[in-house]
Order: structure tokens, then C-alpha cells, then sequence
């Protein structure tokens, strides 16, 4: 028998051995990967501010270095990062703001740390973070990752005056990556984080020096996602075992009340008795059986009431709008917000749109845009679920087909997006989201094709009015010559006659 | 010797005219529906297959009492309607500045008008509305098929076409025949020693008739039909028959599609049911006829199964319910057989002339 050895490895050493299922896979993905979190960490930190983002992303080629060696900086104006929190958000895995139920961007705290650890472990240089919250200070740090014990190795830190008041987080690492193959998508991401966000002024300068630019087309912004309570059906042991650790509750009563979602003096007490547990209990007191049989009560027992949504923030059907009209200039665009829902504990809202023509291409198939808390999602576009509505989808009931310019949105948000994997690109086929993505397409192909069906009838009637105004003048001009007549017949009063028919069969 | 006599109501000059200002008067019609504030629309006979009836008085197929209405209100009659008024104008042109034209021809300068028709079937087709509309033929607007045929025979004609006006003209001047076109249609006639006419439907035969002079030795006219007789021939027969009085006789092969050809001659076609004077309702169909096949003991080949469907086709045609021809169809079907009239070389090459004609025309 051959000894084996074990050894404990640290998170950071975790993510560095298995760096692809946070999507750093090869050189090409590893870029888009990197600029993708950094830029949702600034969207997240900007609107936690409540200002609209001003993002600038900036990748030029290493001077002095190998090939296909980056270096990537990424500008924002969030909140910026407290002087204390800074080594320890890009320099160590797992550490973040992102822990609590809440809808956010990102949500298991790897993206930033994993994209300057990525750059560490290819190019083996320091990562420079300055950040300020609108204090009188600006931090700058130099720091490296300890991968093994998973701590930040500071390797500079100054202190600057912020004379401006100047607030938000500026990243700065080495990386290396292929740029010229993850190009389009790169520039798919920004286009469609500019349509999902279109508040956020982005712009990307590229190794070459090229200059994208998504500015603005509204500084209103969607309320912010509020913190929300666990809810009961959304919870498993592990998650009440650190409630009854840190409760400051000793009965039963108030832990209910207080610790978990919607749940009411009434609902607590009846559920107490039907989960047979005393209402005077000492929650710290309750054994690892107990918790169990708790817990399993709680997905038993069904009169809690359902998840709010008001502690999620959709775009909004105005905002959605702006954005498809600003990043597709379609020639017909229809948005729904569907109803708030549920799945498993937690709450979500789908938002569907469906846009029509303009300067959308034919593709000869129905194009997608999968978003998800107002991030794009553009990889394993098969795999997700809003695919495979839109692929089972009874167009031909809608008027619509492949062949047509039609582009379809949808965007779920979520405390929590169910994600097959950490890589976060696509959503799983959960049944009560693909319902509501069903549910929002129908709404949306409805009314395109009510705006199809007119455009039909107007397209028909228009080739009708160009028969009579292509041949009515010809009977007037050969019948003038035939008859021998100097002067030809009037005949803008009958062309006129048939146009008004016309608007009157429009309006009924 | 007959000398020009002719008729008000076969002079082809005043055929013209009057077709002319029939086109003046629909043009007109429109023209004052337009002033109006009214859409421009026209009726005129149907020419649907439940409206086409014989006539057994005129002896020919003719349009019933059924109208259609074509307005430029409805979106699908409009373009129709257009290259209907456009046709119209162009017969128009046609006649005042005295110019032909064929049916292709029309199909072809509408393009010059931006009116496009989308095939040549779709033009001629618009030039039997007009037919129908003013209720003149086409050859009267100057609009003549490609197909020609031929006339041989002492006839003196008087041309009428520009730059021929009074000329005058044998038809045994040229031994091939003249070619019945436009300048020939609208000829008056002049003069005659014949006493009757002869159509056959083959060259071959026309130009052995010629060689051996049957116009003299039976005083004949002879006309070439070249299979089915066009339109202008078949006008050209009626107004020998009508204007000269001379008797028309008819011989094609024996089968029938050949008694198909005397018949239109005779008692026109269906296509043709909205067109008078087309007809020659007197004339005779002389052979070959199936009986001849038998007493003659012609070379005969046997009927194909389509030959036999266009008998029983024929034989509930209501031109067909005389006896003549319901007893040469029995006949065809009882012998199945047919015969070309080439099958008389069998007797040497002048038999036809000298002993089979004579027959046939004494047994008139």
C-alpha cells in the first residue's frame, strides 16, 4: 500500500487548482473573465452609491514583457473600499460584501481576488488598488496573494490627500491573456452590460489603442436591492446551525420572528405547533437532531407566506426599454416585468423584451440576450433555460420565424440566481423560471405580433395605394390621347378617395 | 365578270372606321366617368365558357347575355383595365397612322409605355377584351397574327394601304399566291372570272393546284389556310363568299382534325365567340372524308386513341349535328382509319386535279 499524504489547502490554493469553474479556463476566456468581474464589481460599487457609473476599462499591451502579457485597468465611481477592507477584497478568495441575501452581481465573492490572482499566477507581478470613499484620503496599495495561506501580502501602501473628494476604486494588475480571440466577446459583454445598464457610462480602450464608448441615455436608476431575511424554504441546516450560534433571542418565539422572512407573531406560533416545538425553547439550546427536524418541518409546513420581491431590484420595463432602443436601435421593441415569483425560498422577477427590425441582423435564428441581476450572460448559451423556451417556442403562432431581425431579452433577478456553475454563465432550467420566462415571452411575442400584423396590413395596403397611383394616371393619359382631348381628367380627387378608405379601415 | 360590287357592311374600309371611332368612344366613355369624379369602368360580355352558346341561326359560336364589369375602383381589376385603355390607344395610333402591327409586336411596344404585360398570352388576352369591348376584330385595329397564309387566283384587287392607294393587283401575278396579310385584307375587290373558291389546308396541295392550273380549268380561287386558317384568312374566305357570291369549297386531310379546320372556316371557333363575320356558314367541306378513304381505296394509317377522343369530342359538337358530319365521324370510328390528302399520289400526281376534284365539286 503506497502512503498517502494529506494536506489542507487553503481557498485561494483551491481556486488556483481549479481556476476554470470560476471561468478562467484558457488565455482568451481568463481576459474576458477578468474584466467581466472587475466591471461588475464598479457596477455594484457605483450604485451601492447611488450615482450612475462612470466605468473605464483600459487594456494595453505590457511593454517589456512576453506577448499576449496585459495590463488591465479598471476605474470606477462606487463607494470605494474601506483603507482596511482593500488588501483583503483583491487579495484574498472568498472575502467580500457579497455574503448577505441580497441581489447582487457578483455573489460568491471570488471575482475580484480570482482575476488579480489569475494575473499574479500568470505574470507574477503585484496588483496596485487605490480606492477612496470620499474621504479626505486616497488609499494605494501594491499587493500580492499569499495563495497558500490565502492572506494579501501588502507590499506598498500610501496614502494620498483627496482634496476632490474624490470616491471610488481603481484596480491596476499585469495578466496574461488573448486578447484578439476574446474580442467579441468582450465587446458583446460591454454592449450588453450597456443595454442592461443603461445609466452606466462605459468606456473601453483596447490594446490598439481603439476607443468604445456606451454613454448614458438616462441617469434614472432602478432603486437598489435592499438586504433581505432568509426565508423559511429557501434554508438548510447549516444556515439555522449559525442562526442559533448567533441569535440573541432565547425563545423560540422571537427566533422565528426575528431571524427569517415574512414570518409574523400569528405564522411563527402556528408553525412552533406544528413543527411540535415549545414556543419558549431556547433556540441556543436546540440539539443538532432538533435543528434537523426543525429545518424539515419548515419545508413541510405551508402556510408561510410567500418570499417578498420588494427587496429585489428589476430594471424596470422604462429602463429596459431605454437601453434596447440606445444599444439595438430596433424599429419595434415590447418589454414585460412579470409578476414577482418564487423558487425554493427565493424570491425572483423576470423581465422579457422582445425587439423587432432596425438595425437588428438576420441571423436566420432568433437572437438571445440572457441577462441575470443586469449582468449579460454569454457563454453555454444552450445550455440555459431561457434558450430552451425560445427554442420550444410556437413562434409560427406569433406571425414570427427565424428569418426575421428578431432579437429576444430576458433578464432574471434574484437573491439567487440559481447558476449551474461558478462560472455564472448560465441559469438552471428551474420549473417556476422557466414558466415565467415562458409566461414573459408570450406577453412580449403578443404585442409584436399585433405590431407584425399592422405593419402586414399597412405594407399591404401601401402596395394597393401604389397600384391606383401607378395605374389610374395611365387610364387618364390614354384615355385623354383616345378621346382626343387637350386636357387630361383630375384624378388626385379618386386617388385621394381611396387613400381616405384607408385610414378609415386603419382606425377600426 | 363581276365588277366592284361590295357592300357597306363588308367594306373593309368601313369596318376600320367604324372600329375607330369605336375606340374614340370608349376612350371618351372613360374620359367623362374620370371628369366626373367617378372611377372608370366598363361592362362588356363575359367571355367565361358558361357565357359562350351556338347560335344556331348565325350557325356560329356566340357570346350570351352575361356582362362582366371591370372598374378601376377595384384594386383587381385596375392594372387589366389599364392595359385595356392602353391597348385601346395603341390600335388607336395604329389606325391613324395607318401602320400594322402584330401580336407580339403589341406585347412588345406596351414596354415602350410603361405597361408592362407579364407574358404575350397575357397581352393577347387583353387584345380580345378590346375585341369584346368595341365588338371589332383586331384586324380592323390593325393588330394581325404572325401566321400567314396565301391566295392564288384570277382576282383583281384594289389596295388601300399608304403608298398603294388604288394600285391594283392580280392574284395569279406571283405563282406562289400573295400572302393574306394586312395590305390584302383591307384591299377592295375589283374584279373576278372565278365562280368559286378553294381552301386547302396544305401547301403541298396549294402549289400542285397552281401547277396544274386548276384556277383555269375549274375557275377557281385558290386559298392556302396553312392548317387552321387564321383569323384574316378565315375573314378573307367569308368576304370572297359574301361580297364575290362565290362558293366556297374546303379540303383537308381525312381525319379530324382536317374536318376541324373546315369547320372553324364554317362556323368559327369558341375563342372567336365575341367576333361576327368570321364565318362562312355556306361553305362546304368537299374532303377527304372518310367515305372517300373507303370508295377510293386510299392509303390510310389507323386512328391514334387522341383522334378517336377528338371524334367523339366533335360528334356532340353542336356545329357537327348535320348529317354530312355525323356520318363521316360514324364512318372515321367504324374503319378506324384516316387519310392524308397526299394519299391520292398513290393514283399519279394529277389524279387529285383531274379526277377526284371534278367529282367532288359536281357532287355539290
Amino acid at each position: 500500500m503506497a502512503s498517502q499524504t494529506f494536506e489542507e489547502i487553503s481557498p485561494a490554493d483551491f481556486f488556483y487548482r481549479n481556476r476554470e469553474i470560476a471561468g478562467f479556463t484558457n488565455p482568451s476566456r481568463a481576459i474576458f473573465a477578468a474584466i467581466r468581474e472587475l466591471v461588475e464589481n464598479s457596477l455594484d460599487a457605483a450604485e451601492a452609491f447611488a450615482v450612475p457609473p462612470n466605468i473605464y476599462v483600459r487594456l494595453s499591451d505590457e511593454q517589456d514583457s512576453t506577448p499576449g502579457t496585459y495590463l488591465l485597468r479598471v476605474q470606477d465611481n462606487g463607494s470605494g473600499i474601506t483603507s482596511r477592507h482593500i488588501p483583503s477584497a483583491f487579495g484574498q478568495v472568498l472575502f467580500g460584501s457579497k455574503y448577505k441575501l441580497k441581489q447582487s452581481r457578483g455573489t460568491f465573492g471570488l471575482g475580484g481576488t480570482m482575476a488579480v490572482l489569475y494575473g499574479q499566477i500568470t505574470t507574477h507581478k503585484p496588483a496596485q488598488i487605490i480606492s477612496s470613499t470620499a474621504s479626505s484620503k486616497v488609499y494605494k496599495y501594491r499587493i500580492m496573494v499569499d495563495i497558500q495561506r490565502n492572506k494579501p501580502v501588502i507590499l506598498e501602501r500610501r496614502i494620498l490627500l483627496n482634496r476632490d473628494r474624490w470616491h471610488g476604486t481603481i484596480v491596476e494588475f499585469s495578466l496574461e491573456g488573448d486578447y484578439y480571440r476574446a474580442m467579441p466577446k468582450i465587446l458583446d459583454y460591454f454592449k450588453q452590460t450597456a443595454l442592461v445598464n443603461p445609466y452606466a457610462n462605459i468606456t473601453f480602450v483596447d490594446p490598439k489603442g481603439r476607443l468604445y464608448k456606451f454613454t448614458r441615455v438616462t441617469t434614472k436608476m432602478p432603486s437598489p436591492p435592499k438586504e433581505t431575511l432568509p426565508h423559511p424554504y429557501g434554508v438548510d441546516v447549516e444556515k439555522v446551525k449559525r442562526l442559533v450560534r448567533v441569535t440573541p433571542h432565547n425563545n423560540m418565539l422571537d427566533f422565528m420572528k426575528s431571524h427569517f422572512h415574512r414570518i409574523s407573531e400569528n405564522i411563527a406560533k402556528r408553525f412552533i405547533e406544528f413543527a411540535d416545538i415549545s414556543p419558549k425553547k431556547n433556540p441556543r439550546k436546540l440539539n443538532p437532531q432538533e435543528i434537523v427536524k426543525l429545518v424539515h418541518m419548515m419545508k413541510r409546513y405551508e402556510d408561510f407566506r410567500p418570499p417578498s420581491a420588494s427587496c429585489l431590484s428589476p430594471l424596470g420595463e422604462d429602463l429596459l426599454k431605454a437601453g434596447i432602443l440606445k444599444a439595438l436601435k430596433p424599429e419595434f421593441t415590447a418589454v414585460c416585468q412579470r409578476k414577482p415569483s418564487t423558487y425554493a425560498g427565493h424570491p425572483f422577477i423576470v423581465e422579457t423584451a422582445m425587439a423587432y427590425g432596425g438595425e437588428i441582423p438576420k441571423r436566420g435564428d432568433f437572437i438571445l440576450y440572457r441577462f441575470a441581476n443586469r449582468i449579460p450572460l454569454l457563454y453555454d448559451e444552450a445550455s440555459d433555460v431561457s434558450f430552451r423556451v425560445v427554442k420550444s417556442f410556437n413562434w409560427r403562432r406569433y406571425k414570427a420565424s427565424q428569418d426575421m431581425p428578431i432579437a429576444v431579452l430576458v433578464h432574471i433577478c434574484s437573491t439567487k440566481i440559481p447558476y449551474k456553475t461558478v462560472g455564472k454563465e448560465f441559469i438552471a432550467d428551474r420549473p417556476e423560471i422557466k414558466r415565467e420566462v415562458l409566461n414573459g415571452i408570450r406577453d412580449v411575442a403578443r404585442r409584436l405580433k399585433r405590431f407584425l400584423s399592422k405593419r402586414e396590413h399597412v405594407a399591404k395596403e401601401k402596395r394597393r395605394l401604389n397600384i391606383f397611383s401607378k395605374y389610374l394616371p395611365k387610364i387618364a393619359k390614354f384615355t385623354t390621347e383616345l378621346a382626343g382631348r387637350e386636357e387630361e381628367p383630375d384624378i388626385e380627387k379618386l386617388l385621394l378617395s381611396v387613400r381616405k378608405v384607408d385610414r378609415k379601415k386603419t382606425d377600426d | 365578270m363581276t365588277e366592284k360590287k361590295q357592300t357597306t357592311d363588308y367594306s373593309a374600309i368601313e369596318k376600320k372606321k367604324e372600329a375607330a371611332t369605336r375606340l374614340v368612344d370608349f376612350g371618351e366613355t372613360l374620359y367623362t366617368q374620370m371628369t366626373q369624379n367617378e372611377f372608370p369602368w366598363i361592362t362588356m360580355p363575359s367571355r367565361s365558357i358558361e357565357n359562350i352558346i351556338y347560335s344556331p341561326k348565325l350557325r356560329q359560336y356566340i357570346l350570351g347575355d352575361r356582362r362582366v364589369k371591370r372598374s378601376a375602383r377595384n384594386i383587381r381589376h385596375i392594372r387589366p383595365l389599364s392595359q385595356l385603355v392602353w391597348t385601346a390607344f395603341f390600335a388607336h395610333h395604329l389606325a391613324t397612322n395607318r401602320k400594322t402591327s402584330t401580336l407580339r409586336d403589341v406585347y412588345y411596344s406596351a414596354q415602350a409605355y410603361e405597361m408592362s404585360f407579364k407574358d404575350q398570352s397575357e397581352s393577347d388576352n387583353v387584345i380580345i377584351d378590346l375585341e369584346t369591348v368595341t365588338g371589332s376584330a383586331r384586324e380592323e385595329f390593325n393588330i394581325f397574327p404572325e401566321e400567314r397564309s396565301a391566295v392564288f387566283g384570277d382576282l383583281t384587287i384594289e389596295y388601300t394601304v399608304p403608298g398603294y392607294e388604288g394600285r391594283r393587283m392580280n392574284l395569279t401575278s406571283h405563282p406562289d399566291g400573295l400572302m393574306v396579310g394586312p395590305a390584302l385584307t383591307y384591299s377592295e375587290f375589283v374584279k373576278t372570272s372565278a365562280n368559286k373558291v378553294i381552301a386547302i389546308e396544305k401547301g403541298g396541295l396549294f402549289t400542285r393546284f397552281i401547277e396544274e392550273n386548276v384556277h383555269t380549268k375549274h375557275n377557281a380561287l385558290l386559298v392556302l389556310t396553312a392548317g387552321q386558317a387564321p383569323r384574316a384568312t378565315r375573314h378573307f374566305i367569308r368576304r370572297l363568299n359574301k361580297e364575290l357570291e362565290l362558293p366556297v369549297y374546303i379540303l383537308t386531310d381525312g381525319d379530324p382534325w382536317g374536318m376541324h379546320i373546315a369547320m372553324v372556316i364554317i362556323s368559327g371557333s369558341a375563342n372567336a365567340a365575341h367576333i361576327r363575320d368570321l364565318t362562312t356558314p355556306d361553305a362546304k367541306w368537299s374532303g377527304v372524308w372518310a367515305t372517300d378513304i373507303q370508295s377510293y381505296k386510299l392509303p390510310s394509317i389507323p386512328l391514334t386513341e387522341r383522334d378517336v377522343k377528338r371524334l367523339h369530342e366533335l360528334q356532340r359538337d353542336p356545329r357537327y349535328k348535320e348529317k354530312l358530319w355525323q356520318r363521316e365521324i360514324k364512318t372515321f370510328m367504324k374503319i378506324g382509319k384516316k387519310a392524308e390528302q397526299e394519299a391520292f399520289s398513290r393514283y399519279g400526281l394529277t389524279y387529285i386535279v383531274d379526277e377526284y376534284l371534278p367529282a367532288k365539286l359536281e357532287a355539290d
